[in-house]
């Protein structure tokens, strides 16, 4: 019940923002030079303007800008994203076939930095100024001060052409006709760089944040109650230590997610994997108004989501959180 | 033979710390059935002991010579593994803070259980009877509730008796308490040391009772030690060194405990400086849904007055609206209702900005001397800041914290050092210095000795009534000690739950209080039957 209220009340407080994000943007994507039409007469190799002004008004880009706007609110309440002149189909299909591969990047990376991160800053501060902890923070400087797209370009230098473990690119084996496991095998096999990659950033931050926090932890009251109590080392860490010292991390997994989507679009770019992000990237030099706001919505949507997610499981971890507020 | 003996123990400090050795050559001995209380202010290696015998030193802080015997056996020389097996089980702890002693995140029950799931074998069930069988034994009013519940759904009180039952739960041998019930208001301590030393009669466990207050081991101790910078300087049964004290550090701390008894009381004009007249403030907290939303009525329709070169003490408990009002009068914080008139001047009607410029009329000394000085600047400029602020030029302001530093008894040459250079109570004589700098009328004092050593308390109270003989200060001076307040205090409010339940001349307060309230508070103030055999500040800490 308490969970459930704090639930419904994160929810209300997040509509306001996505539609503010959508306004915004919108607003913004009219200041720039050129519209869909433009794009298209430029791929067609150019047109009269006649035909130019007949392709607006059936767009119905010929509208002033506060209708546009007010019919584009109307059919996302409605949950029509629209259709994309680009891609000449309806917005939510193009998306559809691209969400899944950046929520696969997206989740395998994220919870892969988690975990690795919240076990290394552990290690760490376990043995906290000895060399375990030197080597282990110098790794997590270079991983965070290093550009994600070298890595994956050393990445495919290294293990797919020079020791050809991997694949260098791509999401499977096109015209392989795997299904079943064997896809599911091969999917996970065009993924392990990728992953590694987007993966490498953002576990040095969790790594640094869980090496604080457990220290902090550790000069706790409660640690020396529980030591007092003839707990060992490793059951004061286990029972005591490690869930206090998570809830930091945990926060900033919500803060991550939206940078994760950026990240995956250079990610994307680098292994020629067909994301979101690339999508992202295609339609803005294209002008697809349209499929840039549906982009942009699923991914607010997206962060939102993970957001909630991780309130409540916040509230599940420290009781603390309902009662002050 | 004694159940703990400490022998020549000497402890050394890691290199670069203020002094080599945090003890050196301590010996204690500890019977079953008996309460030894080590007395010291802090630094005095008192925790440290503790520490000791439990083989939880800091790390870097290592015993190097002296042993410490319990039940036969070195402690010092024990592996850890065999250590781990009496902690808990054969010597529990009790530890100050009992908010932060409690892990946050897990319940009351499951914490009392894990006492159970490590020493012994017994089933989940019979864990659970077992945690409620301790929870009611150290009278936790619903202690099904309490189990379930998590630490901050208690009070402090509450928690501190789950953690005596924590400590409890093995029936131990030997019962190690330091501090346990100085974050406590005054009568849940009065509770909690009536609980220790009910139980420690009905199990016969040997209780090393670590404490800085002379109340409190006149109130439960059979045999005291005094520490000093890692020496014990005195030690005897609790009658003898209590009433008959022999080093002159002992004879200084005792000398420093405020008696109960107020002075004679200073002659007053009939002149208000200070009128508080039906005062309300209201905190709201605003929910979601209605059933969150929750009034809290922190001061509620006060009227007191001030008389001018007086001091108005106001005492009350945590949560009683004590720190509200004094908040309130400076207007740190606006109240809805009500007036304050300084002089004649109604200061809630003041706009912001004549507020400001108006500002030096009141002004506050506040608790916690690390935190209210800003550690960037140099003490001289916190000083003349205020001053300089409203318009005097900087020689002159300097010139003038040079004065105040003379005043509040501190080495002018101190003037452009940094706030951490000084000790707790420098620093609440440099709040002092500050407040003072702007010539206030009436000078508003939340609590400011209470996180002082008792010595250093002595003196800054001993100042004070010297600043307010020499200036003729009018002060609103905010406690929960009844001791303090009654050596400084010429009237007393007493709050609870936002309202003055009693006012009127200290003496006549403590001579015959007359709300239910006050008696019980004087009830429970701790040493209440002991006098300090020295006069009150007779003697000083050399």
């Amino acid at each position: 019940m308490r969970v459930l209220a704090l639930a419904l009340r994160r929810l209300a407080a997040s509509l306001p923002t996505l539609f503010l994000i959508l306004i915004g943007l919108f607003l913004l994507l009219q200041l720039a030079p050129g519209d869909t039409v433009d794009a298209l007469m430029a791929q067609m190799g150019g047109g009269d303007p006649a035909m130019a002004e007949q392709l607006r008004s059936f767009y119905g880009l010929d509208a002033p800008v506060l209708i546009q706007l007010s019919r584009y609110i109307w059919r996302l309440v409605q949950l029509d994203l629209g259709f994309s002149a680009i891609y000449g189909k309806p917005v939510a299909s193009v998306i559809l076939e691209r969400l899944p591969v950046t929520l696969l990047l997206m989740g395998t990376s994220l919870s892969f930095a988690f975990a690795v991160g919240m076990a290394l800053g552990v290690l760490a501060a376990r043995r906290v100024n000895k060399w375990p902890d030197a080597l282990i923070s110098t790794l997590g400087l270079i991983f965070y001060a290093t550009p994600s797209f070298w890595f994956g370009m050393m990445g495919i230098v290294v293990f797919a052409i020079r020791l050809s473990w991997l694949p260098s690119g791509g999401f499977e084996e096109i015209g392989a006709g795997y299904t079943g496991l064997t896809r599911v095998a091969d999917i996970a096999w065009h993924l392990v760089l990728p992953t590694a990659t987007l993966a490498l950033i953002f576990l040095s931050t969790y790594l640094r944040i869980m090496r604080a926090s457990m220290l902090e932890v550790l000069t706790l009251d409660f640690v020396r109650t529980a030591r007092a109590k003839g707990l060992s080392q490793t059951g004061v860490l286990v029972r005591h230590v490690l869930r206090n010292a998570l809830l930091p991390g945990l926060t900033l997994i919500g803060l991550q997610a939206g940078t994760m989507l950026g990240g995956s679009v250079v990610v994307e770019s680098v292994f020629n994997l067909p994301g979101l992000g690339r999508l992202a990237y295609e339609s803005v030099v294209q002008r697809d108004l349209n499929t840039l706001l549906g982009i942009v919505f699923v991914s607010a949507l997206l962060v939102i989501l993970v957001n909630f997610i991780i309130d409540m499981l916040y509230a599940k971890l420290d009781p603390r959180i309902s009662a002050e507020r | 033979m004694s159940l703990l003996s400490i022998e020549g123990l000497t402890v050394a400090l890691p290199r670069g710390g203020d002094r080599p050795y945090a003890l050196s050559g301590v010996s204690l001995a500890l019977d079953a059935n008996e309460i030894l209380c080590v007395v010291g202010e802090s630094g005095s290696g008192k925790s440290l002991t503790a520490g000791a015998v439990m083989g939880l030193l800091p790390e870097g802080v290592v015993a190097e010579a002296g042993r410490v015997m319990f039940e036969g056996r070195d402690l010092l020389t024990l592996p850890e593994p065999e250590m781990r097996k009496l902690r808990g089980a054969r010597i529990g702890m009790v530890f100050q803070e009992p908010m932060t002693a409690l892990n946050p995140l897990r319940t009351i029950g499951s914490q009392i259980g894990e006492m159970f799931r490590v020493h012994t074998s017994l089933s989940a069930g019979e864990r659970d009877i077992r945690v409620l069988a301790l929870l009611e034994q150290v009278r936790i009013p619903d202690p099904v509730g309490a189990a379930r519940a998590f630490p901050h759904e208690l009070s402090g009180g509450q928690r501190q008796r789950a953690l005596i039952a924590m400590a409890l739960a093995l029936e131990p041998k030997l019962l190690i308490c330091d501090e346990p019930t100085t974050a406590l208001d005054v009568t849940t301590q009065a509770q909690i040391l009536e609980l220790i030393r009910d139980l420690q009669r009905r199990t016969g466990t040997a209780v090393l009772f670590i404490t800085h207050d002379f109340g409190v081991v006149a109130d439960i101790a059979d045999r005291v030690a005094v520490m000093r910078q890692g020496v014990v300087v005195e030690q005897g049964p609790a009658g003898e060194v209590l009433n008959h004290p022999r080093h002159p550090y002992t004879r200084a701390l005792v000398a420093a405990v405020p008696p109960l008894a107020p002075p004679p009381a200073q002659v007053l004009g009939g002149e208000t400086v200070l009128e508080i007249a039906h005062l309300s403030k209201t905190y709201r907290k605003r929910g979601f849904l209605a059933r969150n939303r929750r009034v809290t009525h922190a001061v509620r329709d006060v009227s007191l007055k001030l008389p001018r070169g007086g001091t108005l003490g106001i005492v009350g408990e945590s949560g009683s609206g004590k720190s509200t009002l004094a908040r309130c009068l400076v207007r740190l914080l606006d109240p809805e209702q009500g007036s304050i008139h300084v002089d004649g001047q109604d200061r809630l009607a003041l706009s912001r900005g004549d507020l400001r410029r108006d500002a030096r009329r009141i002004q506050m000394v506040f608790q916690d001397p690390f935190a209210s000085l800003n550690p960037r600047r140099r003490v001289g400029e916190l000083v003349a800041q205020g001053p300089m602020v409203h318009g005097t030029p900087r020689a002159e302001a300097m010139a003038r914290a040079k004065e105040l530093f003379e005043l509040v008894g501190l080495d002018p040459a101190g003037l452009d050092r940094f706030p951490h250079e000084f000790s707790g109570g420098q620093r609440q004589r440099i709040g002092l210095a500050r407040a003072l700098a702007m010539r206030p009328e009436v000078l508003v004092a939340d609590e400011p000795v209470s996180a002082l050593d008792v010595s250093v308390q002595a003196q800054v109270l001993k100042l004070l009534a010297r600043l307010r003989a020499q200036l003729g200060l009018s002060m609103v001076f905010i406690t929960h000690d009844l001791r303090v307040a009654a050596q400084l205090c010429d009237r007393i409010a007493v709050m609870r739950d936002g309202e003055v339940v009693e006012e009127g001349v200290t003496a006549a307060i403590f001579a015959n209080p007359q709300h239910e309230y006050t008696r019980a508070l004087f009830a429970a103030v701790p040493g209440k039957g002991w006098t300090p055999p020295v006069a009150f500040g007779a003697e000083e800490v050399a």
